[in-house]
């Protein structure tokens, strides 16, 4: 008689997983080397103090430049930064010496001088 | 969407809805008139008939307050009506007439003063950069470092004619789409409409939003109190949604909205913290700070991205789209700033 860890004398013969639950197809993730990563939800990410973040969206993007401030979820901190001052103006961006609110950001991000339109959109 | 760390979902269960009336559940009253032509239209939509303009003066100002309400207006029958107003309105033969007329004076003026790159991609590439420190021409800037409660209190009573019906005008561009730019624009549709959970319909936490902040949140109430500028920035969304012809600039527009809503989302919950605003307030837009930042990434890949390999011909619509979101935009930016640096209210009529 054979014997396998599967199969115990008295029970049912053993199954393939794949015939107790439905075949899944497999989760898509989207690689940008200039954005998040996506992943199709939901999605639990354990983060490196142990803590779980969760999230059943459809999509999750999750950060890969580390600047997020909602980590590790993106929040489009990744982006380019302007100073909209300079925005118009000719010539190479300059240093910025007047930030705010953006003080970790500008640490990291690239600050260029490209030309921006909207300011203002309401969230959709 | 339930987002949490390691902690219970906050958001509301079954059977834990907010005490907030739904906002849709009437149709709001008709507006006051603001010329001859809003004028015209309220009268023939009151009392059920009447002599209406087949065009718009030679006078009439594309972005003034009397065309603009007059195109609110018609465009409203199309989603939630207004009380006492017949149903079958919204297809009278003689009202679609002005409507087209109005349309075409509105989107001349928008196509001679919303350009730039003809391209979707440059369109596209030109919103994907952040100011750095504070940004004069943006509210959100404002209203995270200088913004009063007051002054919250008024955008959100502004910002109320859309986020009331907040991606509703989107859907109707659903039909028009086909592969991968409508499997995509279907899945960020149905994140905004909750995903299933009608406590989480965006329309829902914005009213929710509007509770805390003591605003009424029955739909239309603040149409009155709303300036031209404000009427512009939606009726260009039902411009774009109600055509197939403009289905590229819907695109457009949509890209716009989702690419630039993250970083001014994360502004405005931090100025609703900083005036002690209530967590249903902050939440619609932490919200809105990541369920957008994965928009931005769908819409941008799979929605243009589809769409302009199925119809590369709407490349340029797409870029229209994207321009003229920002230039409406801007333009009510400039009239809230200036009135709130004056000392003065962004209303017409004081938020309540």
């Amino acid at each position: 008689m054979p014997s396998s860890a599967e199969s115990v004398p008295g029970s049912a013969e053993p199954v393939p997983a794949s015939a107790e639950r439905p075949r899944e197809r497999p989760r898509r993730v989207t690689v940008d080397r200039e954005g998040p990563l996506l992943v199709e939800g939901p999605v639990e990410v354990v983060c490196d103090d142990g803590s779980v973040a969760v999230s059943d969206r459809f999509t999750v993007a999750i950060c890969t430049c580390r600047r997020s401030r909602t980590y590790p979820w993106c929040d489009t901190s990744h982006r380019r930064r302007t100073r909209p001052d300079t925005a118009n103006a000719p010539g190479p961006g300059t240093e910025d010496t007047e930030d705010t609110e953006d003080t970790e950001d500008k640490k990291n991000a690239g600050v260029t001088s490209t030309p921006r339109q909207t300011k203002e959109e309401p969230p959709s | 969407m339930t987002t949490v760390r390691a902690e219970p979902s906050p958001h509301r269960g079954p059977g834990a809805a907010s005490d907030v009336p739904e906002s849709r559940r009437r149709s709001p009253e008709l507006p006051a008139p603001r010329g001859e032509l809003s004028g015209a239209v309220i009268d023939s939509l009151r009392h059920g008939g009447g002599p209406l303009p087949q065009s718009a003066p030679e006078h009439a100002d594309a972005y003034g307050d009397d065309l603009q309400l007059a195109l609110y207006v018609l465009y409203e029958l199309h989603y939630q009506g207004f009380a006492g107003v017949d149903e079958d309105r919204e297809w009278d033969p003689e009202l679609l007439v002005l409507r087209r007329s109005l349309e075409q004076r509105f989107l001349m003026a928008l196509r001679a003063d919303a350009t730039g790159p003809e391209s979707a991609e440059e369109a596209i590439a030109g919103l994907l950069t952040e100011p750095v420190g504070y940004d004069g021409t943006s509210v959100s800037h404002h209203l995270q470092r200088d913004g009063e409660l007051w002054q919250v209190r008024e955008y959100a009573a502004l910002r109320s004619l859309y986020h009331l019906k907040e991606a509703d005008p989107h859907a109707w561009v659903i039909p028009r789409l086909h592969g991968r730019a409508k499997a995509a624009m279907v899945a960020v549709e149905f994140d905004e409409f909750g995903a299933g959970r009608p406590e989480d319909i965006h329309a829902r936490l914005f009213a929710d939003l509007m509770a805390d902040l003591g605003l009424d949140t029955s739909y239309g109430h603040h149409l009155d109190a709303a300036p031209a500028e404000a009427l512009v920035v939606v009726n260009l969304m039902s411009l774009f949604g109600l055509h197939r012809a403009l289905r590229g600039a819907l695109v457009g527009h949509f890209a716009a909205v989702e690419i630039t809503s993250s970083p001014g989302s994360r502004r405005l919950a931090a100025a609703l913290r900083r005036v002690g605003a209530g967590p249903a307030a902050q939440r619609f837009y932490d919200e809105h700070v990541e369920a957008d930042a994965v928009h931005e990434q769908v819409v941008r890949r799979d929605v243009v991205g589809g769409l302009l390999a199925a119809e590369p011909a709407l490349d340029a619509d797409i870029a229209f789209g994207v321009h003229a979101t920002g230039f409406v935009e801007d333009r009510l930016a400039a009239h809230i700033l200036d009135a709130w640096r004056a000392g003065r209210s962004a209303l017409t009529a004081p938020a309540a």
